[in-house]
């Protein structure tokens, strides 16, 4: 009898360990897929464009006002736990590493996933399951030149461009409460963080860290759509999975990223 | 300049020839068990059956979405199975298809669906798409529609736009997935109309997917009735309405047992009752 349970769990981990490497293998195909079907898609830029425009500048509202809150609670914690050794000066500093570095491209990334990656997933799925994909196939059209691509390279190029908008409307946020609500010194608040924050090893490197972001929710994104089971409890699940890898895959990465980028220079 | 999608040496009067499809999702459940048949050009053949006994898979298969696991599929001449991607595209280029629900894109209006494949596949000036659109929406009555969204269709409405549709780009071969589902009868006689007379009026020729025999028994010229994945019956709209056959009668007169069973297989109900006793 126990050893019938112990023979099931096993089918049970085996079925799921290949269930799941069938699925990377599907999903690197796709990926592949979608990449040669890029040419296609940037031949036609507009559509490209129309896709910047519904995950980029659609998701401004929810990435702006979170950014400017994130800036004001940082720099009102930040300015209680500085106070405590009198380097409240250094919250300019201590903001915009903060968030150049780490809380820009996770926060924007992980509110990207769920206002755009889940809207990239929805759209496609109901395509599918609608036959929409189908019928353009069957038009001698490839969805994954028309549908797919664009919307991934859409997704890729909007989420570091969120997250600056993020970032400086968090330093914004941290100056209006710091400067204007606490009155640190005007000059100290920026001067400090001129010095600090260094273009190469902060910006840049939270720059890169929202391209990675953005690829992994964007791909993600667009094959959970694609490969979606065409009902609407497959679409439902097909979104949530979405948003649960995409914030998984964010967190992820980003520790591995900070490993790799802050390693050995002392911070 | 020849085209290319059509086999030069193939019988001028066949479009579509099937000879032993066989086809199953997986390979435990077979869902056709050696199909043949033939649709002549210019005709209006339907295939008809009762739910899920493979009449849409039929479709795909000769659309190339799916590939039987055998058999030969031609459609003007060419083996689909065997076409290369691009070769294949060629072809769906000459077919045009409209699906159960229309399939219309939900993000274009009526009249950027029908321009649709239009833009996609010829460099014609922007005017000409305009005229060639209009000329597709006013043959299904519609032109006055162009402008609305596919939301803001009803379901007869949104039918006729996919019918536009499909015979954008002038196909020698449309396909119908279940044509008449779900709609009225006013709406339903209005589809069913429209597709004789595009079919005889460009020269096209037609298969219908359904199960609504009286409709297509007004319209068609030859049906296929598909069961259990075999052809069961076959023959003119005159031959069916005089057929003795089991299940063509049980198809025509709607009769709810026959040789398609009321009951899911299942054990005897009384055996049934046994065991849980």
């Amino acid at each position: 009898m126990a050893l019938d349970a112990v023979a099931f769990g096993l089918r049970r981990i085996g079925r799921g360990t290949l269930n799941a490497v069938t699925r990377l293998g599907f999903a690197s195909r796709f990926f592949v897929a979608v990449l040669l079907n890029s040419p296609a898609a940037f031949r036609r830029i507009q559509l490209t464009l129309r896709e910047i425009y519904f995950a980029g500048a659609l998701s401004l509202v929810i990435i702006l006002v979170s950014g400017l809150f994130v800036g004001m609670v940082l720099a009102l914690q930040g300015y209680e736990v500085l106070t405590r050794y009198g380097a409240n000066e250094s919250l300019g500093v201590l903001v915009a590493l903060s968030l150049v570095r780490e809380l820009g491209p996770v926060v924007a990334g992980l509110l990207f996933a769920s206002r755009a990656g889940s809207a990239i997933t929805a759209e496609i799925g109901l395509m599918k399951t609608t036959e929409q994909l189908s019928a353009m196939e069957m038009m001698a059209v490839d969805p994954l030149a028309r549908v797919v691509a664009p919307r991934f390279w859409g997704g890729l190029v909007s989420m570091p461009l969120l997250t600056a908008l993020f970032s400086t409307l968090g330093i914004f946020g941290a100056y209006l409460v710091g400067v204007k609500l606490i009155g640190i010194d005007n000059g100290a608040f920026w001067g400090n963080m001129q010095a600090a924050v260094d273009f190469r090893r902060d910006i840049f490197n939270g720059i890169i860290k929202s391209v990675v972001f953005g690829f992994a929710v964007s791909i993600i994104a667009v094959f959970e759509g694609y490969d979606a089971r065409p009902t609407a409890e497959g679409v439902s699940s097909a979104t949530t999975r979405t948003v649960v890898a995409s914030s998984l895959a964010i967190l992820a990465l980003d520790f591995i990223l900070t490993v790799f980028m802050f390693r050995g220079i002392g911070v | 300049m020849p085209d290319a999608s059509v086999d030069p040496t193939c019988p001028t009067d066949i479009a579509v020839s099937l000879r032993g499809v066989r086809y199953g999702y997986d390979r435990r459940r077979p869902i056709l068990k050696g199909i043949d048949m033939t649709i002549p050009r210019g005709k209006l053949v339907a295939i008809m059956g009762t739910s899920g006994s493979g009449k849409t898979t039929i479709l795909r298969l000769i659309g190339g979405q799916l590939r039987p696991q055998a058999g030969e599929i031609t459609v003007a001449g060419r083996e689909v199975p065997k076409l290369e991607r691009d070769e294949l595209f060629a072809l769906r280029r000459r077919i045009g298809m409209l699906f159960q629900f229309g399939a219309l894109f939900t993000d274009m209006t009526v009249f950027d669906n029908i321009a649709f494949p239009l833009r996609e596949h010829t460099e014609l000036p922007p005017d000409l798409i305009r005229d060639l659109v209009l000329m597709k929406l006013n043959a299904v009555g519609l032109r006055g529609a162009a402008r609305l969204r596919p939301s803001e269709l009803s379901g007869g409405m949104a039918r006729r736009v996919a019918l536009a549709r499909a015979i954008a780009l002038d196909p020698m071969l449309v396909m119908y997935d279940e044509p008449f589902a779900g709609l009225d009868p006013i709406s339903l006689g209005i589809v069913g109309q429209l597709i004789r007379r595009l079919n005889d009026a460009l020269g096209i020729t037609s298969v219908i997917v359904t199960h609504d025999i009286y409709e297509s028994l007004k319209i068609v010229d030859y049906i296929y009735f598909v069961s259990d994945g075999r052809i069961v019956a076959e023959g003119a709209p005159d031959v069916v309405r005089a057929s003795s056959d089991p299940f063509v009668r049980q198809f025509v007169d709607g009769a709810p047992d026959g040789p398609v069973p009321f009951h899911y297989p299942a054990t005897p109900l009384l055996e049934e009752f046994a065991r849980g006793a």
